[in-house]
């Protein structure tokens, strides 16, 4: 390179020249503290000396003259950068700002460039002077200006020149340079506060900017109309065949013609870069000639990827092949040119053997997206040798990993197993960096190829011999549901695990797999005399010291299914679960397990102990929850992700309900709708004791604790909210989000917590609230607020929370909660998440307290069918007085204590208030605990006037219902009659409640 | 489509220190210094045989070492690296013309003509002005005013 840095040796020679050539204030500040090695307290004693002498410059009677004021800002700006404190200075600097020499302004500008933060109270002064300096006609002075406000990108500074900035950026008369600095400011605003700038007359005459004559205008431009055109691609396509046009020009022009914009013999790489990227903002031209004129161009492109190089330097290589790369990325995205797609394959194939490691590397990151084609995925499998080697051989880790990420691509039924091998063979060796995602990615490729089990087996236990630290629960809860399911394996399965365990020192994790397994299939190997049932307790229990309790407990499950397999084994077991180490233990799970199993085991008949211990029915089939886990790491193999959901135990040994649903939902072997919640639900039953049909299992679940909210995007408003105002909404691995709202009358409030779980901020995190379908803006209104004066903080540091307000108006009654939609990018990846928020009716019940005659009264008045709601739903576990008491007044309504004559019935009442009518309402809830209560005929709603009212109710009722049931007992098949009767006022703008209308 | 953009830009020597630091979103002071450092961590470990590409953090960086500066540029995870790695080049290229054999020292003191060459060729995280010549020419005639 013609670039030659004086590396640190030579700095003492050049000092001498220094001394003259720099400014000697700067110098002696920063060759005494580097060079006379001062100590760090020296140092600082001696900026601080100097920092006094400035202070008391800027403060001494005698005004300084410009130069002087220059002089000291540039000093104290030297100080910041040196990584000093410094705290005045401000106002001098924004005083140069209005100077006429152009050190001075330059100096002020950068000073508040790097110095100034968008908030301070300076800005209007700030702002002051870049208005002028904007209107001075002197192009430098408008540079500076520009460069400044797109340093800061302020919302101030936006609300002060979006509009001005798009008039000198297309005015005829700007200069080039002015016009460049222009474009890019307008996309720092246009990116900071987009609803400040505002499409206009402006747009049009941007998109021909792409035709300027000056290439830097267009270089500049061009990232500005890609922002624009990614965001409003309609009104900017127009764009796409000026591109075309442009893109053809530079790509046909001989090394020479382009002058100043040829960068060793390319011409305009950078420019022919931001042009195939612009192009990637739209799918290809619908006009034929357009179109084919853009192939010719990437044809153009990958032939001259064959020429020779017209230099040997780097730099024209580097220059070519940014071009080269960024087409195939186009020729990616259109996915329509099978020809393209396979030179484009070819030619990485070329790189893949290429001696520079950087264009190895890439090769293998492109390459990655082009096996995701079908016209070029088998194009791509027939460089697996190489990526193999390279897998092998390649000295720099993240080169080694696109290889990985490359394997995994190209995998397909036909080379699964060499790839699964070779990845099995490299992770005995490989980083620990990317261990874990290795494990996800040869668990995963072992799955979905697997043509006979017993190959997904052995890969499975081999992954846990080799990396059994780095097997997550998802892995061998997976490997366990598929045997489970897949009764041609069962038997295989058992005879390798129960080999594997032989090993003297095996991974927990076997274990895991190995009790589990033997548990349920032992008796498949249990003929062999090398296996038989006690060899195979004996193995088992040889390991029990050695685990964590989690697996003991696991183990104790396995012991108590060996009972009833293998009744000869009863007596030993029984023996060691009577040992104090277990009978006694201190941990209360292992402590309760061995006395239950020890008691069920004693005085259980045969019959019924075969019966609760049963083999366990096939999980229902889903998505497995690896693939999931894996979409969640970052890392370009990992495919773009939709949200998912739950993690780890907290989430698998949920609450006491979701434990029992999904056990009850194992043992009937029907999946419910209920229980099809998440793709890790299924594995839950797995991650406990194995628990069968009988509900004695059932409660063991429920020791964890109250589960963690969760909420996948299509879930309804969490059940959980129709009766509390406060808890957490939605949460998963990245985010929690909390919620805390107040509601008085018509109107509510509602505060969102959004809570950064990782380490890594969120980038373009966006909210936004909209109402669905019938629920329009004239029913409910939902106007987010935030509590910053930023619309929305693009920004969400790791471990941060952001706050939002959401002020809601319940204009009249309705049905559908209004949708909280949340965008940001991870990982690279797009998150979305939407969820309903808990938004219901109810919540705007205002209590209102009868007495016993007022009650009936007015319950017999309202007595037309269409007066009266009727809901008669299962209480799904049992129902405790005071839990349903808590739930009626968390509904909103007054509990009214002796009204009814009988004790057992609740009711209440209340008033729904909504802006243009008020709802009354009277509630009675008749628990019948004898489960007798034929369901009367639904309610019919053949109401014209009403409808409204009958909606809300509906809706209401449809919402009570599912917390009523979400009580924590065990008690089944009781029910829950709910009758509400309702009248309507409609709200008279001067008298309130006034007229009935019925 | 994914908007891509420049995150940062820093300069630094050897020992850590940093040279010109320029960044094109909005992180606190902390942030900052805590990112300085894992550049550097991240990028002096790295010898010649290894890419001019590390991946960091949820971005990569590009960066390339000439003498003892390491030239950093944090980006997108799916933008065009080879694209950026000559854009540092380029943005070397034209300081050591505008400089006459620039070394670190030349960045040191003045510090206030780096910033300003920067702002010609990088604006807004984007790439401004890429022909060394129209680049050298505003800077002289700005040096001219001096």
């Amino acid at each position: 390179s013609r670039a030659g840095f004086t590396g640190p040796e030579n700095l003492s020679r050049v000092n001498l020249v220094l001394v003259k050539h720099y400014s000697q204030t700067l110098y002696t500040l920063y060759i005494r503290s580097v060079y006379h090695n001062l100590s760090k307290e020296a140092e600082i004693k001696r900026i601080n000396k100097e920092l006094a002498n400035i202070r008391s410059k800027f403060k001494g009677d005698k005004a300084l003259d410009g130069y002087s004021k220059k002089k000291y800002v540039c000093k104290l700006l030297f100080i910041f950068l040196l990584g000093h404190d410094i705290d005045f200075g401000h106002m001098e600097a924004v005083n140069l700002l209005s100077s006429n020499k152009y050190t001075e302004k330059q100096i002020g500008y950068l000073f508040i460039s790097v110095l100034v933060n968008s908030n301070s109270e300076l800005i209007r002064l700030i702002n002051n002077a870049i208005k002028n300096d904007l209107s001075s006609r002197n192009p430098t002075f408008m540079c500076l200006a520009l460069h400044c406000i797109a340093n800061v990108g302020s919302r101030e500074m936006a609300e002060a020149f979006a509009g001005e900035i798009p008039r000198i950026l297309v005015a005829g008369d700007t200069m080039d340079s002015v016009k460049q600095s222009a474009a890019l400011c307008l996309l720092r605003l246009y990116k900071a506060s987009p609803d400040l700038v505002l499409m206009g007359e402006w747009t049009s005459r941007v998109v021909h900017l792409l035709n300027d004559q000056h290439m830097g205008v267009v270089t500049a431009a061009i990232s500005l109309i890609t922002c624009l055109s990614s965001k409003n691609p309609d009104e900017f396509k127009t764009c796409v065949s000026l591109a075309v046009s442009r893109l053809s020009r530079i790509v046909s022009s001989a090394s020479t013609d382009l002058q100043d914009y040829t960068y060793y013999f390319v011409p305009a790489p950078w420019l022919s870069c931001k042009l195939l990227r612009l192009l990637q903002c739209y799918p290809p031209p619908e006009d034929g000639a357009v179109k084919g004129r853009l192939v010719e161009c990437l044809e153009t492109i990958l032939n001259k990827a064959q020429e020779p190089p017209k230099s040997k330097k780097v730099q024209h290589s580097n220059a070519k092949n940014a071009i080269l790369f960024e087409a195939i990325s186009l020729i990616i995205h259109y996915d329509s040119e099978p020809n393209l797609l396979v030179r484009a394959c070819n030619q990485l194939g070329q790189f893949l053997q290429h001696r520079e490691t950087n264009l190895r590397y890439l090769a293998l990151e492109s390459m990655c997206t082009l096996a995701s084609s079908e016209f070029s995925h088998e194009a791509v499998k027939t460089h697996i040798e190489t990526v193999i080697n390279a897998l092998k051989t390649e000295r720099d880790v993240s080169v080694r990993q696109r290889a990985a990420d490359l394997l995994y691509a190209m995998c397909d039924r036909s080379n699964a197993k060499q790839i699964v091998a070779e990845m099995l063979s490299y992770l005995e060796t490989a980083d620990y960096s990317i261990r874990e995602e290795m494990v996800l990615k040869v668990a995963i490729l072992a799955e979905k190829y697997a043509v006979d089990y017993s190959w997904y087996v052995d890969t499975i236990l081999n992954l846990i011999r080799i990396a059994g630290d780095y097997v997550s629960e998802e892995v061998w809860y997976r490997v366990i549901q598929i045997v489970i399911n897949r009764d041609d394996v069962q038997g295989y399965a058992a005879k390798t695990v129960f080999e594997a365990l032989q090993a003297p020192a095996c991974h927990e994790n076997m274990v895991k797999v190995g009790g589990y397994i033997l548990g349920e299939f032992g008796n498949l190997i249990a003929g062999d005399p090398r296996s038989s049932p006690l060899v195979q307790f004996n193995l088992l229990h040889s390991k029990f010291h050695l685990c964590s309790v989690p697996t003991r407990a696991l183990l104790l499950s396995a012991y108590i299914k060996f009972i009833n397999l293998f009744p000869e084994t009863k007596a030993t077991i029984q023996e060691v679960l009577r040992s104090d180490s277990q009978i006694r233990n201190s941990d209360v799970e292992l402590q309760q397990r061995a006395v239950e199993y020890l008691k069920l085991s004693s005085i259980a008949s045969t019959d019924v102990l075969a019966t609760v211990l049963e083999e366990m029915p096939p999980f229902p089939e889903r998505e497995s929850s690896i693939l999931a886990k894996l979409k969640k790491k970052k890392g370009p193999g990992a495919v773009s992700v939709e949200l998912e959901d739950g993690k780890e135990r907290g989430e698998l040994n949920g609450g006491a309900d979701r434990g029992g649903e999904a056990a009850i939902a194992a043992s009937n072997s029907t999946p419910s709708p209920s229980s099809d919640l998440l793709g890790l639900r299924s594995a839950a039953p797995v991650g406990g004791p194995a628990p069968s049909a009988g509900s004695l299992l059932v409660d063991v679940f429920s020791e964890a604790g109250s589960a963690p909210p969760s909420a996948a995007s299509e879930d309804p408003a969490p059940p959980l909210f129709v009766c509390k105002n406060n808890g957490v909404l939605f949460e998963n691995q990245l985010l929690q989000i909390g919620i805390k709202s107040e509601y008085r009358q018509n109107l509510g409030r509602m505060y969102l917590f959004y809570g950064n779980k990782t380490s890594v901020q969120f980038v373009s995190f966006t909210t936004t609230v909209s109402c669905p379908g019938e629920l329009q803006s004239h029913i409910l209104k939902c106007i987010p607020s935030l509590t910053h004066t930023k619309p929305v903080e693009p920004l969400v540091e790791g471990g941060a929370q952001v706050q939002q307000v959401i002020n809601i108006e319940c204009l009249t009654d309705f049905v559908d909660a209004p949708l909280l939609n949340i965008k940001f990018r991870y990982g690279g990846a797009l998150q979305n998440i939407t969820l309903k928020l808990p938004v219901t009716i109810n919540k705007f019940f205002q209590p209102t307290e009868m007495a016993a005659a007022d009650f009936f009264q007015r319950w017999k008045q309202l007595s037309q069918p269409q007066q009266e709601a009727q809901k008669i739903f299962k209480a799904s576990h049992g129902m405790d007085t005071e839990v349903l008491k808590a739930k009626l007044l968390g509904l909103g309504t007054a509990l009214l204590e002796n009204v009814d004559p009988n004790p057992e019935n609740y009711v209440c009442a209340g008033v729904i208030q909504t802006k243009i009518q008020q709802v009354g309402c009277l509630l009675r809830l008749e628990p019948n605990a004898q489960a007798q209560v034929a369901p009367p005929p639904p309610p019919t709603h053949t109401h014209t006037h009403t409808h409204l009212c009958a909606h809300a109710l509906d809706s209401h009722t449809a919402s009570v219902c599912p917390s009523l049931c979400g009580s924590h007992c065990i008690t089944h098949c009781t029910h829950l009659h709910v009758i509400t009767r309702y009248c309507i006022y409609v709200k008279d703008p001067h008298r309130v409640g006034s007229s009935k209308s019925h | 489509m994914q908007l891509k953009q420049i995150r940062f830009i820093l300069i630094q020597n050897r020992a850590g220190k940093t040279r010109l630091a320029k960044w094109y979103m909005q992180f606190d002071d902390d942030e900052k210094q805590k990112l300085i450092e894992e550049v550097h961590a991240v990028v002096t470990v790295r010898d010649a045989k290894h890419t001019n590409f590390v991946e960091f953090r949820n971005f990569k960086i590009i960066y390339r070492r000439y003498a003892g500066l390491y030239f950093c540029i944090c980006v997108d995870v799916t933008d065009n690296n080879l694209a950026y790695l000559e854009g540092i080049h380029n943005f070397v290229e034209v300081l050591n013309e505008y400089f006459h054999n620039v070394c670190e020292l030349d960045l040191v003191f003045n510090f206030y003509k780096v910033y300003t060459v920067v702002d010609e060729m990088f604006l807004a995280g984007e790439i401004r002005e890429t022909s060394q010549t129209k680049v050298l020419k505003q800077l002289l005639m700005l040096q001219s005013l001096e």
